[in-house]
């Protein structure tokens, strides 16, 4: 009886959990002004790509796929690069003042981000990179949480490790690359994944620094339109699922180092 | 022991990006954004820098006469108030209900609850704006299924801001629900095998055993939570634009708007460091609380 009770109640919260998703869809499918009806339909009474049409011929939105794509796998290779060497130096490397420098990094993970925005933009328009790809790159290039992440990682692999590769003559870079590397892989695998959403969802950066639709990256593109077409929810609802979708596939696919990247955060304490 | 000595070059090669990338484009920002704030900076110096002047405290003097900014602070610290232990709170219930024995399928139920948390912002809150629509949006339709008159939720300036909190906490709680099961996963097994063979109920084992338990957890969530929350823009920026009558109207969504709308950047930089501090003294007060805990 409380097994009923209790799945009962699981699946009634997930199907709420779940049901705009559902309608962001079958919406999606909607003719004009099919979505717009009282009482609401739950699925579409005659399916239609239309809106699809529409989004990616007249409105463009295959170029602001595209620029999402690029700049994400483009951010999350580059910051992987820069992360997991700084982190390999700070797990591995002895040098003097590290705790300090590790410290000072850490307790300005605090500060946010909106803090350096201003003047971010202010560098960036006279180094001429406003609306473009770079705008978006440069202030991903490193960032704490990642070089945290992988320091907590790297810390574990055994000296003797490193020790005996250096005793066969391996170099830094050597070392870096044939041992830190791979056996770093679950928390790069979990880091990669953490970026790409991030870049792929982020909203605020991208608006005050991408300043024409061919350069807008999907989220500001979608709210760039739904300034423009707030009466059309099936639009709407189909440049959401063209948002959406990628970062689900790419979410079910990785999720178990997803959670687990989540899980190592939430205990570090 | 560490590796052998390295030398310098090494560690200018491995170290050298990160340090130099982070240094430039934040740690200089950061302070760069600290000088502006005691700056007029305004669209004049947008084209030549020599045209601002240092003005003192003034705008952070200006920033407390100003009663636009004081409704911002209002409506943010309302909404941190609101959704912050709204959103620890579902996510605990989410967690325990999921750690119980009995459920199968947890896998499942799991990436149900957690789907939210990685789908763009953006997206969602465009789809919750028709789900609040007066006419023809699915929360009214629901509720009327229990006698509840159509609310226009976006549109009334009581409803806007619970409308948004509701919103967030349905795409966060999934986060915070794995920090929790995570957690609860940490609390030795043998606990409660020794409580339940003394005969302890399963109210008694959570408030002897489990919460305690997770009292760390439940810290570095709230946390967290909250330095997410203070930062609060994409959501009213689609769902309300601040409105109805500034009842939405976020500290960053005003600092957005001086900065790069008005291009007051001086003042925005002012807020933006307002917000720095409090989100710092929320940090302060609760490592301070996980100390105290930790001592007694």
């Amino acid at each position: 009886m409380k097994k009923v009770f209790l799945y009962l109640f699981l699946s009634i919260s997930g199907i709420l959990t779940i049901a705009p998703f559902v309608w962001m869809i079958s919406a999606s499918l909607m003719a004009d002004g099919h979505a717009s009806v009282y009482p609401p339909r739950f699925f579409p009474d005659e399916t239609t790509l239309i809106q699809y049409h529409i989004l990616f011929t007249r409105l463009n939105a295959y170029s602001n796929f595209i620029n999402s794509l690029i700049l994400s796998v483009l951010v999350t290779v580059v910051s992987l690069i820069f992360n997991s060497m700084a982190g390999y130096a700070f797990a591995k490397f002895r040098f003097k003042g590290k705790d300090k420098l590790f410290t000072i990094l850490l307790s300005s993970m605090i500060i946010p981000a909106q803090v350096t925005m201003l003047p971010l933009f202010l560098m960036l328009k006279y180094m001429g990179f406003i609306n473009t790809y770079m705008a978006i790159v440069i202030p991903g290039l490193a960032n704490i949480f990642g070089i945290f992440m992988i320091r907590q990682y790297a810390i574990s692999i055994p000296d003797s490790l490193l020790e005996s590769a250096r005793i066969d003559g391996a170099t830094d870079f050597q070392i870096y690359w044939k041992i830190i590397l791979p056996l770093c892989k679950p928390i790069l695998v979990t880091l990669a994944l953490f970026t790409f959403l991030g870049t792929w969802n982020d909203f605020l950066w991208p608006l005050i620094v991408l300043t024409d639709n061919s350069m807008y990256t999907l989220p500001v593109a979608l709210a760039n339109l739904m300034g423009e077409h707030t009466k059309d929810p099936e639009l709407m609802m189909a440049g959401s699922v063209v948002t959406i979708i990628p970062v689900v596939i790419v979410f079910l696919s990785l999720q178990k180092y997803y959670l687990k990247g989540i899980m190592m955060g939430g205990v570090k304490e | 022991m560490n590796s052998t000595k390295n030398n310098l070059k090494a560690l200018v090669f491995f170290l050298g990006p990160a340090m130099l990338a982070i240094f430039v484009f934040f740690f200089i920002p950061v302070v760069s954004a600290f000088v502006i704030s005691f700056t007029d900076f305004d669209i004049y110096s947008l084209g030549n820098f020599a045209n601002a002047r240092f003005i003192g405290l003034r705008n952070y003097t200006q920033l407390f006469e100003d009663p636009l900014f004081w409704i911002a602070l209002r409506n943010t610290f309302f909404f941190v108030i609101l959704a912050g232990p709204l959103s620890v709170t579902v996510s605990l219930f989410a967690a325990l209900l999921l750690n119980t024995k009995l459920v199968k399928f947890k896998g499942i139920f799991r990436l149900t609850y957690f789907m939210p948390v990685v789908t763009t912002l953006i997206a969602v809150a465009i789809v919750w704006r028709f789900i609040y629509h007066p006419r023809f949006g699915l929360l009214n339709y629901l509720l009327a299924f229990f006698h509840v008159n159509p609310v226009d939720w976006l549109g009334d300036p009581f409803w806007a801001m619970p409308a948004i909190v509701l919103m967030s906490v349905w795409k966060n709680f999934g986060y915070n629900m794995i920090i929790f099961i995570a957690g609860l996963n940490n609390i030795p097994s043998d606990l409660y095998e020794a409580a339940t063979i003394e005969g302890a109920s399963w109210w008694q084992q959570f408030k002897a055993i489990t919460l305690p338990m997770l009292i760390p957890t439940t810290l570095f969530i709230s946390l967290i939570t909250m330095i997410g929350y203070f930062q609060l823009f994409a959501e009213p920026y689609i769902m309300t634009q601040g409105g109805p009558l500034n009842k939405t109207l976020s500290i960053v969504q005003y600092m957005y708007q001086e900065g790069f709308r008005w291009w007051n950047m001086g003042y925005s930089s002012a807020i933006a460091f307002v917000l720095f501090f409090i989100i710092f003294l929320g940090s302060v007060m609760q490592t301070l609380i996980q100390k105290k805990l930790k001592h007694t």
